[in-house]
């Protein structure tokens, strides 16, 4: 286990914490078949990505502190969690073709328009590549998390967690 | 503005979390002399940042306050209310006609004693 | 066991007093809930962000929502709750003072007072603190959730535990940049996933680091800030300016004892969880059996535990007063315990749950 360097003094876990925690998705992975990614490093007491799972595909278990595990046999990547993690640490990532696809929470405002061009950064907050919006939906259900999904070049897709915000607000 | 006077407003109209803010009844206050409107049951602190304040007092030596603790224990933002100086404007609400001024140091009372009034 | 006629008091209206006073209610216990501001709900109704815990702690649900289903189960079961009322002395017997809306003062005697008084924001001094701009980052938090306002554009935020993060988020999502988040010790204090979030958006962290001075003429314009060596001196040749227009201090807080020392509870030292406080027994009684102490007074901690603090004491205070049958009391003891030792698991929650063990076992009479 990872002393969480970065985590501790970047604010974000880097690679090799997330694959110290078995939390990190390869491209190689994705080329395979589309996957939830859960980046949840840190023992605190929180399950809600365990109750709110209709498969049963996430295990957090007692004590709640535990870093949850993901059955991919059961995960149907519906997606429900991304906006249950109050953490907001939860996306799915997916590859078809050259491009990937990431599903991501987004807190802010404005909420992005589908067709939207955009930049994908990174754990920093770094841009590394440009984006499309192919999706954005905030349901009640959300509790005002809106799930956005957004589509890049394959070759970034470990790096890429998000897209920029943008500081000019109404 | 730099020195304290009114710039554009800095409300939050829209909110991804908190929606978008409901209109409520206004209030007009008087700010050193000038007019500005005021949500109702908002402390005269939020209506003074609104209107783009930047300077709520001064101390004796001459040293620009505003604000610090905002929830009414650190008294950095009293000011002149209705002639009443030392009023933390973080915890006392506007009121319809009110008088918001900068003092200086403690300030000074303006409210007339009443005759009989020694107490 | 008689009934008690007198009142329990309870002095703060924030999550753990809002709970307290609930347990008594829903006991059939006489209760009074006073609070010095003119809406209840204490800090919990600025935290619009999802709660952790799991979901007998309402996790996943925003702060604010608890707060609102706090105050309409207080209010669907008639509580009398008392606001613009500042608790201002506490004599022996349990005569409470009481100064409603400024101008008129009242004492009333208690049977049992819940002290629930929360916690102050610690300062930090440097050469131009006092310019318009620095705020507390609590300060900066109810100006933007509460109040809707934005106190500046760019920000800098002092400190990188949970406050400061969440802060710095949530100045974000009200349209403000934050520039840098600053932190003095060599490792960041929040927990991981807030810091991931503000990392995202672009916030650069700066751990040994320190704000030298703020500038500006009328306001805060810009900010100097310079590594610090392990003595925590700042380090020659290494002063930043930055450009901000607003300094947040997230710099700890400190549990408002005031009414505990006016009572004349016995304080402990534990400086992990904010200084000196009242210490107190596993019913959340003080040294003195009729004064309970609840939420960050008795410890700064976090909303659910102030939420579970609070339970315990009305649960108790309620069986004190002959509302509650001792079984009962023991049981719902227990299940309240139970939830308040999960809270306090994990890598953050251990240190808290040993700081509580050392107040429990130095006993609140001391």
């Amino acid at each position: 286990m990872s002393d969480n360097q970065s985590l501790k003094t970047t604010g974000a876990p880097s690679l090799e914490e997330l694959r110290a925690a078995s939390m990190l998705t390869t491209l190689a992975d994705l080329e395979e078949k589309a996957c939830l990614c859960i980046e949840c490093v840190e023992e605190i007491p929180c399950n809600p990505c365990e109750t709110s799972c209709p498969q049963n595909a996430l295990t957090v278990g007692s004590p709640i502190t535990n870093l949850p595990v993901i059955d991919r046999e059961k995960c149907i990547l519906c997606g429900l969690c991304i906006p249950a993690c109050p953490g907001l640490a939860i996306t799915i990532k997916s590859v078809d073709g050259d491009m990937a696809r990431i599903r991501f929470p987004w807190e802010y405002l404005p909420l992005p328009v589908k067709g939207q061009k955009v930049e994908m950064v990174d754990r920093q907050g770094q841009v590394v590549c440009p984006g499309v919006v192919i999706a954005a939906i905030n349901p009640a259900r959300n509790n005002r998390t809106a799930v956005v999904t957004a589509e890049f070049s394959k070759e970034f897709v470990e790096n890429v967690i998000s897209i920029r915000r943008n500081h000019e607000i109404l | 503005m730099k020195d304290g006077s009114i710039q554009e407003s800095s409300r939050i109209g829209h909110h991804a979390i908190l929606g978008d803010l409901e209109t409520t009844e206004e209030v007009t206050i008087f700010f050193e002399g000038k007019a500005l409107k005021a949500r109702v049951g908002e402390p005269i602190m939020s209506a003074l940042i609104a209107a783009g304040v930047t300077v709520f007092r001064y101390t004796k030596k001459g040293s620009p306050r505003r604000m610090f603790c905002g929830i009414g224990r650190c008294t950095d933002c009293v000011m002149m209310v209705d002639g009443v100086p030392g009023v933390r404007t973080c915890v006392t609400d506007v009121r319809d006609g009110m008088t918001v001024e900068r003092q200086k140091g403690v300030g000074s009372w303006k409210i007339e004693a009443e005759a009989g009034d020694g107490n | 066991m008689e009934t008690e006629r007198k009142p329990a008091i309870v002095v703060g209206a924030g999550p753990a007093g809002l709970c307290a006073a609930i347990e008594l209610k829903k006991a059939g216990a006489p209760v009074i809930l006073m609070d010095e501001n003119s809406k209840p709900g204490g800090q919990l109704f600025k935290q619009i962000h999802k709660f952790f815990g799991s979901r007998e702690h309402k996790a996943g649900t925003r702060g604010f929502e608890i707060g609102k289903e706090l105050l309409t189960e207080s209010l669907n079961l008639g509580i009398d709750v008392r606001l613009k009322t500042e608790v201002v002395g506490i004599e022996s017997g349990l005569k409470v003072w009481a100064v409603e809306n400024r101008n008129r003062s009242y004492t009333i005697e208690a049977s049992k007072l819940i002290l629930a008084t929360g916690a102050t924001e610690n300062a930090l001094s440097f050469p131009g603190w006092t310019l318009p701009g620095v705020m507390t980052a609590g300060c900066a938090q109810t100006l933007i959730n509460v109040h809707r306002v934005l106190p500046g554009k760019r920000v800098l935020m002092i400190g990188s535990g949970n406050v400061g993060v969440i802060v710095a988020y949530q100045l974000m999502q009200a349209g403000a940049e934050v520039v840098a988040v600053v932190e003095a010790l060599p490792k960041l204090g929040g927990y991981g996933v807030h810091t991931a979030k503000v990392a995202r958006a672009g916030v650069p962290f700066r751990c040994a680091t320190t704000i030298l001075r703020a500038e500006g003429k009328e306001s805060v314009e810009r900010a100097i800030i310079a590594k610090i060596d392990s003595r925590f001196q700042p380090i020659p040749g290494t002063e930043e300016t930055l450009e901000v227009d607003t300094i947040c201090l997230a710099v700890g807080l400190t549990p408002s004892i005031e009414l505990a020392c006016i009572a004349g509870c016995k304080e402990i030292y534990i400086p992990e969880l904010g200084g000196n406080m009242p210490g107190h027994d596993r019913y959340m009684r003080s040294s003195d059996e009729s004064i309970y102490v609840v939420g960050d007074i008795a410890g700064v901690e976090e909303a659910s535990t102030a939420m579970e603090e609070g339970r315990l004491a009305g649960i108790h205070a309620a069986y004190a007063m002959g509302y509650l049958d001792e079984a009962t009391m023991k049981a719902r003891t227990e299940e309240t315990v139970q939830r308040l030792s999960s809270l306090r698991q994990g890598v953050f929650g251990q240190k808290r749950f040993a700081a509580k063990q050392r107040i429990l076992e130095k006993g609140a009479a001391q």
